[in-house]
């Protein structure tokens, strides 16, 4: 494919000295390259569209029809059964709960993970100690370390405290397993902010805390924005944590939702599941369309996300 | 350095306290939770402990136990399969599509949308998504089939020779977008003028890619290996999700073998082992890249 | 006069690295001392260490008599301004220059005084509602020193302050900087990489190399007697042209032979014992050269051809080829000469310089 790319893209510089015809916006270069993108995108997009069309039909009309065709009559039940009746287990409120668990779940965890780390990027970046990149350099590691080597210390630990099981418990798990990116990130940003405006702050009299809220803070807002969107998705997108740390009162969404459409019991409503699958998806997929560019360089800027 | 401290000169603990206190949350989550729980876990791993863990040491038992089970080792088959297959189509995929979103095309946040979204949502939404399109009743192989080839069969997830590809299609389209990403911003890194000296020498632009551009990306490369190698060792939600390790145990993962046992089978010593042995690729593979990334960078004054 | 910042036996190790040795300065109460060096030389570490910022590893800091060696950069009674401004973007120029005083918790009509006062000094009254990143570089650069000039400081610290403007407001801005010094005759410690401010700015200069203090003189005397080799050669654009040679007894005299040339040192005041045989270094500057009708008489004359010239306007730079060396020559810029045209010199023994080969010392 590399060799098509190359002798079309040779054939048009060595055309160009001679002058002929001015090139042409439909060049055979453009075709392939356009293609693969589009060919690409096909692949990209399919599995949003057949959750969207099969969502909307009956279920009569998907045991019919095939899976990529739009639905003839469109039908919002699905939606409403997903979100206010579908059962997990004895209780038939739909994904409601989870949804509100899931709020109830990722709003704090998403704060004290970030102020949490926001402290330790800026003391990290300006504050070296003695051991304080050693510190960092575990934490890191860490952030590698598959969950099940620590899942179950983390229990006992969560237990010693007593919040093993509550939604306390499942913050601090947020924030501990958050902490290594977030971190990096934090340090990252401070560390390329100018040391001079540190050093002036210094002179000026600032403290360890006065330069963090009147100097630093005011500065990470963009960095801020690229965490929270980091964490928001993050969290909402959870599973393990939400299995291990909590009780099925407090299961979040994506929890009751793998309950919902993998249950063995009843008749399989494919259009329900759908619906309910989208509905899980949409507070993440929401974040990603409407914050566009931060979410690329969030990810660029934590390109080294556990 | 000087022995005794000068007069005046605050001691070791003191010095720079705000720091330490502030920094307390991550000294006690790097050595209590990340290095005090692996150490833990891999000290217990050689413990009889059953429904709670105790002290009772049993040497290597425990490992031999988990190599002469059956779904372990189905699970680490599929794990080398998965995982050979994710590096190789993850590199190449988000390369290619970076470099063809590299030729000053247009529409290119669109493209990137669409190639990124896919990473914002969770597993289990990939996993129920790709589950419905490959059910073979009403998915693809039902579509193929409607459309005349009634011998068609493609049902990767009814299938035990072939699960573990079915799971994999879903996991490529979670995971590319984020490695095209990473693979972009690394082109975008590549001075301009390269391009331009390829192009006055006549180096064919394959060659400028092979040759001379993706060795220039080795940092790149190697960042994207790290992610897409962590990321295999703990595939978990979506073989939940997509398949709960069926059909049998035929997609059966190791992080999925250690949460049946400590949390269901009541099996803490083989939910231990088996974490233990998925700790050793990541230590082959991350420990080394740390410490060349994360030591030895200090910022002089 | 009274010593306002006194360093004692200063020393700081980064990991394996001394980037100061034991270093010793004495710097007077309303001093303008300028810190000169290249890169790497420790100029800035030094500054960063009175300021606090810094711990060394060894030594003592005093600030007006007071031991400061381990106290915060607030306590020290010290201003500084940064090469990059170090503005904070976030806060306007008002809110920039009383910050530190804020800190401090100062009554709100003294802040208010004390920037007023600033802002007239430094003509910065209008800009004060304004954002950093609505001023240009030279305004920038005004708010930053008088972010320091509200804490009614006893030193100045400037750390490369106009490093980062552009030739023509760095000359503007470097004589306000010495009407300032003029006004309020604090003491100043100023670090720079560029000759052409130390040598305008400064009542006296500490040259550094390698964490060291080479020279500390006023300007003049480093300009005409650098103590060794390097100081010669960091002073002085074009560089001074070294000869090197060999001590010869010439007609009762001492003189300098070098590729078989030699030039006698009638004239030179020599500091130390000179030695026939001794190996040695002439140094003379561009503008001690003197060339054709300038050569006066009693001169000892020399040939030499012009190999190439750089005329810049006042001066014409002349490099001219003399038995094995090239040497440079500062003639008025109305005097032209075309290449290979074969001219005379003579050298002003009474301003050139004398080293030890060995020790690179003066003679």
């Amino acid at each position: 494919m590399a060799d098509v790319l190359n002798s079309t893209a040779m054939i048009a510089i060595e055309d160009a000295p001679a002058g002929r015809k001015p090139r042409r916006a439909v060049s055979r270069r453009n075709v392939v390259v356009y293609g693969l993108l589009l060919l690409a995108a096909f692949y990209y997009i399919l599995p949003l569209y057949v959750m969207i069309v099969t969502s909307l039909k009956g279920m009569p009309e998907i045991r019919l029809g095939n899976i990529f065709s739009p639905p003839v009559e469109i039908t919002f039940e699905p939606w409403v059964k997903a979100w206010a009746q579908a059962c997990t287990g004895l209780n038939c409120d739909g994904l409601s709960r989870g949804f509100w668990n899931s709020v109830l779940i990722t709003v704090p965890s998403v704060l004290v993970s970030i102020v949490v780390a926001s402290v330790n990027g800026y003391a990290l970046a300006n504050w070296r100690f003695k051991g304080s990149d050693a510190f960092f350099t575990i934490l890191i590691v860490g952030a590698f370390i598959p969950y099940q080597v620590m899942l179950y210390p983390m229990v006992i630990i969560l237990r010693t405290i007593g919040i093993y099981g509550t939604l306390t418990g499942l913050i601090v798990v947020h924030t501990v397993f958050g902490m290594p990116i977030l971190t990096l990130l934090f340090r990252n940003y401070f560390t390329s902010l100018p040391e001079e405006l540190f050093k002036a702050a210094r002179v000026d009299g600032a403290g360890f805390w006065g330069i963090y809220f009147h100097i630093m803070l005011p500065m990470a807002i963009p960095i801020m924005v690229v965490a929270m969107i980091l964490q928001v998705t993050g969290i909402w997108n959870d599973f393990l944590f939400g299995v291990v740390f909590t009780k099925p009162d407090y299961y979040p969404m994506t929890v009751q939702l793998n309950n919902i459409v993998n249950s063995v019991q009843g008749v399989k409503e494919y259009n329900v599941n759908m619906a309910a699958t989208i509905l899980t998806g949409a507070v993440p997929l929401a974040v990603y369309f409407l914050s566009g560019r931060y979410f690329v360089r969030g990810i660029a800027a934590g390109a080294v996300k556990g | 350095m000087s022995v005794s401290a000068p007069e005046g000169r605050r001691s070791g603990l003191t010095r720079n306290i705000a720091a330490k206190i502030a920094t307390l949350p991550m000294i006690l989550t790097a050595l209590v939770v990340f290095l005090g729980g692996t150490i833990w876990t891999v000290v217990y791993s050689f413990t009889s402990s059953k429904l709670l863990p105790k002290l009772a040491f049993v040497g290597f038992d425990q490992y031999e136990r988990l190599w002469g089970t059956e779904r372990w080792i189905v699970s680490v088959k599929n794990l080398m399969i998965y995982g050979v297959c994710m590096l190789i189509l993850s590199l190449v995929i988000g390369f290619i599509l970076a470099a063809l979103m590299d030729q000053k095309i247009r529409f290119e946040n669109t493209f990137r949308t669409i190639y990124l979204y896919p990473f914002a949502l969770s597993f289990i939404v990939t996993g129920l998504v790709w589950q419905w399109i490959l059910n073979p009743e009403y998915g693809v192989q039902n579509v193929v089939r409607s459309l005349g080839w009634t011998s068609f069969n493609f049902d990767p997830l009814y299938n035990q020779d072939i699960v573990i590809f079915g799971i994999l299609i879903a996991a490529v389209w979670q995971g590319t977008g984020l490695i095209m990403c990473i693979m972009l911003a690394g082109l975008r890194g590549i001075d301009e003028d390269i391009w331009k000296a390829a192009r006055v020498d006549g180096i064919p632009m394959w060659k400028t890619y092979v040759f001379i551009v993706i060795p220039m990306m080795r940092p790149v490369f190697i960042t994207a290996l790290v992610l897409i190698g962590s990321a295999i060792v703990k595939v978990y939600d979506l073989v939940v999700a997509q398949t709960g390790g069926g059909p049998g145990i035929a997609s059966e993962v190791p992080a999925k073998y250690v949460y049946q046992n400590m949390f269901y089978a009541q099996n803490l010593g083989q939910g231990f082992a088996a974490s233990t042995m998925m700790l050793i690729p990541v230590i082959i593979l991350v420990v080394p890249w740390a410490y060349l990334e994360f030591s030895g960078r200090r910022r002089h004054g | 006069m009274n010593s306002s910042v006194n360093i004692k036996n200063l020393s700081l190790d980064f990991g394996a690295v001394n980037v100061l040795k034991s270093l010793d300065l004495d710097i007077r109460d309303g001093e303008f001392l300028v810190l000169l060096g290249s890169s790497g030389c420790g100029k800035s570490t030094l500054l960063n260490c009175i300021a606090g910022l810094l711990e060394p590893t060894e030594g003592q800091i005093f600030i007006k008599g007071r031991n400061v060696t381990w106290e915060e950069p607030k306590d020290r009674g010290i201003g500084m301004v940064f090469q990059s401004y170090a503005l904070y973007p976030q806060m306007t120029v008002e809110k920039n220059l009383s910050f530190g005083l804020r800190i401090a918790k100062m009554p709100q009509a003294e802040i208010d005084k004390r920037v007023a006062r600033a802002a007239e000094i430094l003509q910065i009254q209008p800009l004060l509602k304004r954002k950093p990143s609505e001023l240009s570089g030279g305004q920038r650069q005004r708010v930053a020193i008088g972010r320091a000039l509200v804490r009614d400081v006893d030193v100045f610290l400037f750390d490369e302050p106009l490093s980062n403007l552009d030739a023509k407001l760095r000359a503007e801005l470097r004589v306000e900087l010495k009407r300032l010094h003029q006004s309020l005759k604090n003491t100043m410690i100023y670090v720079t990489h560029d000759q052409i401010e130390a040598l305008t700015l400064a009542d006296r200069i500490a040259i550094m190399k390698n964490g060291l203090i080479q020279q500390l003189d006023n300007p003049d005397t480093i300009y005409n007697t650098p103590k060794n080799l390097f100081v010669a050669g960091f002073i002085g654009s074009p560089s001074m042209n070294f000869l090197r040679g060999k001590l010869v007894a010439n007609e009762g005299a001492l003189a300098v032979e070098t590729h078989g040339v030699r030039f006698g040192l009638g004239g030179y005041r020599a500091g130390r014992e000179m030695n026939p045989g001794q190996e040695v270094v002439l140094g003379v500057r561009p503008e001690h050269i003197r060339v054709n009708e300038d050569v006066r008489a009693g001169d000892e004359v020399h040939e030499a051809v012009v190999d190439i010239e750089e005329p810049m306007g006042a001066d014409n730079l002349l490099w001219l080829k003399h038995a094995g060396h090239t040497l440079s020559v500062r003639v008025n810029g109305a005097r032209r000469f075309k290449p290979g045209t074969k001219v005379k010199l003579a050298f002003d023994m009474g301003l050139a310089s004398l080293f030890d080969a060995a020790s690179e010392e003066r003679i």
